[in-house]
């Protein structure tokens, strides 16, 4: 193609979330030329909906927190299926992340002493995220997009262009990841506004494009969440780990339906909410695990006394792990005492007074009272479960993050998997995108010196303008909207929450089915801004993730984290030790089997043996960590 | 429960267009988008429309709804009669790229004019100390969205494509009040900036921003006002003209 867009850098960065402006910072700081590729504007990425904070342990608030019970408690959340190495550089460079973030114009709420706040969350124990009310995704986003400027601003100065060093590219869907000879060579794809395709040229790619929600049907997610770098990586050779891990949200709106799927965030239950049934009772208590027992409390008087004296109570079973919770509420519905729109009632307004709602949860209750009309300063809201976030994804090496068999690729933040295990808690996202974004910057930049630029091939050029061409050729064939419609059904009804092997195996055929017929989809319109068009492409990133996740969550034979088997209810030590790998060969995903890395003798040593004798066989307990 | 709604949608590129008269279902509790996300799925598969969050939190939907820059997802279609026609249009002040999607690069452009924030040069990570009274003035103008309704409702350039070149709008003008106030920028004269080369002088304060920001933002009261007085202060007091140049206290305005 003569007259296609040709650009050339050193990196190109997939996604404008946390963790791919991350990454480009890093990049760029380290010399490099670096593109970064988005699908909507500069800045709206679905990391601004993250409300609760990033998780640190800077001991700001309880001097008693550091590292290690951070690490603690992340492995714990992850139920010990987390790869250990992630965990323990996600807990050790967390809180100077943070602090980078405030040397570049980051303003976090302040504790008395004027350092930086940290609230209480879900399975931390401490309080210990950095936060800005309930918009602290947002501070994220803004502090890391005016750093971009700011680098940008400074390449001004010493280059002819702002631009020439680090450039954004918004609204633009990457279609492929080339390689040559066995490595990247670069990526392929199309402006949104016009339908023209583009190529870029970098040895390195790294991949930040977050979650797969979309592919369910009752998701927090926005319209972008559909899996692309998921699909991506499998298409370029990279491993899946671990797909049948889906953290579906415990407290997300079911009704009124213009905020379905919208998440109340868990501060609201960290503030004081408390969550009851239709008939009225305080649930939680009856659902706090054995391996919890000694951190929740079992009565409600101990629970109210946790708000005001934290060392001397347990706390209340409100602040669960998410899973923990997700699960209670999808048990009270089913056993019919939920709402008729299938959720249970979250209730903060008995507790505070509207005037400390209102200021300790502003965007929540902005939203809400804007959004749909309630006022949570006086009434309860109505949640359920919602598709949040997937623990599952590229398989990458934990200090570089580069992806396990491709040279060149990398990635990180939600599209990278192994970091949460098979459940993640609350406020580690945040931070995880910052630790990794980083990182696969680091990588990236110590790639790119040792590695020469390939050359891209017309054969691989033309391979990809032909497969974005296909459904502009073909007429009358299947509506993408449709497809997607049947698609979300089949995992919401059958690799939901709660899953069973019987179900399982019918969503596998339904999956395979729809992706037969998404090869006949065809697109009305022209190629300028049409949304059937890009939903055509999104869709078959979303089947290969279905596929992964439905093939991931029939093997695997028990009940963890975020995946709850109602014909293996059990948690089982003998599945802690495997790692689900789903790789792709162009016509199926396959799902092998893999060990997971043991537990070195130092991180072992951190523990109780007595807890970890909970979740590990009585072998791994005697050999008492690797070493 | 459900109804017919009658809508009129604008619908072509930037050489034509025209607004186009549709009939859809909409629900009890539903929001502008979500009919639009309806016609869009069963009768106009092409309809180009912004959005991403459809929560009120990322200001991608911004259009102009019955006239008035709305966020779609923020805008309740019971707030209108049972038999009244919901009109959406594109917002006026950008180049319309296709239906109701418009190219807002201008703002990215004028963002990068905005000088970036300069930390004490021997300030260590971890070693920022602030109070949150402090913080909360400029936290209040960090809650933007960046959705351009401010933008694009500023009679300064709503209809005058010649004021954009000279002037940066109440969007670019809270970043500038945010970083005046920012406990521990370092970077003097950003107010003299916003007037000399921002365009500051050009608003009339007429509150038209204020009153369509989806955030609540006071940009007029707290930030625009703040700024003009004391830039006005300096650039008409004589003594302390003369303050600022022989001891050069820049630092104080």
């Amino acid at each position: 193609m003569t007259n296609l867009e040709r650009h050339s850098y050193d990196v190109v960065v997939i996604g404008a979330g946390g963790a791919g402006l991350r990454a480009a910072v890093e990049a760029r700081e380290a010399g490099l030329r670096v593109a970064i590729i988005c699908k909507s504007l500069f800045g709206k990425a679905h990391t601004v909906m993250a409300e609760g904070g990033a998780a640190a342990s800077m001991g700001n608030v309880n001097d008693n927190d550091n590292w290690q019970v951070h690490f603690r408690d992340t492995m714990r959340g992850g139920k010990f299926l987390n790869h250990y190495r992630m965990a323990e550089l996600h807990a050790k460079e967390s809180p100077d992340r943070i602090w980078e973030l405030e040397q570049w114009g980051a303003l976090f709420d302040r504790t008395a002493e004027g350092k930086i706040s940290q609230r209480n969350f879900g399975g931390h124990e401490y309080p210990r995220l950095a936060h800005v009310g309930d918009r602290t995704g947002l501070e994220l986003i803004r502090t890391m997009q005016q750093r971009i400027v700011a680098l940008q601003q400074k390449d001004g100065k010493t280059y002819a262009s702002m631009e020439s060093h680090l450039k954004v590219f918004p609204e633009l869907t990457v279609t492929e990841i080339i390689k040559e000879d066995g490595k990247v060579a670069g990526v392929y794809g199309y402006w949104r506004e016009t339908g023209a395709e583009v190529l870029f040229e970098a040895p390195a790619v790294i991949i930040a494009t977050g979650g797969v929600g979309k592919t369910f049907k009752i998701t927090s997610n926005s319209w972008e969440g559909t899996g692309d770098g998921h699909a991506l990586a499998l298409k370029a050779g990279a491993n899946l780990v671990d797909m049948e891990f889906l953290q579906f949200h415990p407290t997300g709106m079911v009704w009124p339906p213009s905020v379905r799927g919208i998440l109340v965030t868990e501060s609201v239950r960290g503030e004081g909410g408390v969550l009851t049934n239709t008939n009225g009772e305080r649930f939680m208590f009856k659902y706090i695990p054995d391996v919890f027992k000694d951190k929740y409390a079992d009565n409600e008087e101990e629970a109210d006394r946790w708000y005001t004296d934290q060392d001397n109570n347990r706390r209340p079973p409100e602040l669960l792990p998410r899973d923990e919770v997700a699960r209670a509420i999808n048990t009270e519905v089913k056993a019919g005492r939920g709402t008729e729109h299938g959720g249970v009632f979250l209730d903060v307004s008995k507790r505070l007074t509207a005037e400390v709602i209102k200021k300790r949860l502003p965007s929540m209750w902005h939203q809400f009272y804007e959004l749909a009309g309630v006022d949570i300063t006086k009434e309860p809201m109505e949640v359920g479960p919602t598709c949040h976030y997937v623990m599952g994804g590229v398989e990458v090496e934990p200090d570089t993050a580069a992806a396990v068999g491709v040279p060149g690729l990398f990635a990180a933040g939600e599209v990278a998997g192994g970091m949460h295990g098979s459940n993640r808690l609350g406020g580690n996202s945040l931070s995880d995108l910052l630790v990794f974004g980083r990182r696969a910057g680091m990588g990236a930049a110590e790639y790119v010196k040792g590695a020469k630029a390939v050359a891209v091939s017309e054969a691989s050029i033309k391979a990809a303008a032909d497969r974005i061409e296909a459904p502009f050729t073909r007429s009358g064939g299947e509506n993408s909207y449709s497809l997607h419609a049947e698609l979300q059904e089949i995992t919401h009804n059958l690799v939901g929450i709660i899953r069973t092997g019987s179900e399982l195996k019918e969503a596998i055929e339904k999956i395979a089915e729809i992706r037969k017929r998404s090869a006949n989809v065809s697109v009305a319109g022209g190629r300028k801004f049409n949304p059937g068009f890009h939903l055509a492409f999104d869709l078959d990133n979303m089947l290969l993730v279905a596929e992964s996740t439905a093939k991931s969550a029939i093997s695997r034979e028990e009940s963890r984290g975020g995946h709850t088997r109602d014909d293996f209810p059990q948690l089982d030590n003998k599945w802690r030790q495997i790692n689900h790998i789903a790789s792709f060969d162009g016509n199926v995903v396959s799902v092998r089997k893999q060990e997971l890395p043991a537990l070195p003798k130092e991180l072992f040593d951190l523990f109780d043996v007595h807890e970890l004798e909970k979740y590990m066989t009585p072998e791994e307990i005697a050999k008492g960590g690797a070493r | 429960m459900a109804r017919k709604l009658k809508m009129r949608i604008w619908r072509g590129d930037a050489d034509n267009g025209g607004l186009q008269d549709v009939t859809v279902e909409a629900n009890e509790g539903e929001v502008v988008l979500d009919v639009i996300h309806r016609v869009q799925a069963t009768q106009m598969g092409d309809l180009a429309v912004r959005w991403n969050c459809k929560a009120g939190k990322c200001g991608s939907c911004s259009m102009e709804i019955n006239g008035k820059p709305r966020l779609a997802c923020m805008t309740q279609v019971a707030s209108y009669g049972d038999e009244e026609t919901i009109t959406v249009t594109p917002l006026r002040a950008f180049p319309v790229i296709k239906d109701l999607v418009t190219d807002v690069s201008f703002n990215y452009r004028k963002a990068m004019e905005i000088p970036s924030y300069e930390p004490p040069a021997n300030l260590k990570p971890g070693e920022a100390r602030m109070e949150q009274v402090d913080v909360e003035r400029s936290q209040e103008f960090r809650k933007c969205i960046e959705c351009f309704l401010c933008q694009d409702t500023c009679h300064v350039i709503r209809d005058h494509e010649e004021n954009k070149k000279s002037f940066a709008g109440p969007r670019f003008f809270i970043r500038i009040a945010e970083l005046d106030m920012h406990p521990l920028d370092t970077l003097k004269n950003r107010k003299q900036k916003a007037q000399e080369e921002h365009g500051l002088g050009m608003c009339n304060i007429t509150k038209c921003c204020t009153e369509v920001c989806p955030e609540h933002i006071r940009i007029t009261d707290n930030a625009i006002i703040p700024m003009k007085e004391r830039v006005v202060d300096v650039k008409y007091d004589p003594l302390r003209w003369l303050g600022t140049k022989i001891r050069k206290r820049e630092g104080i305005v």
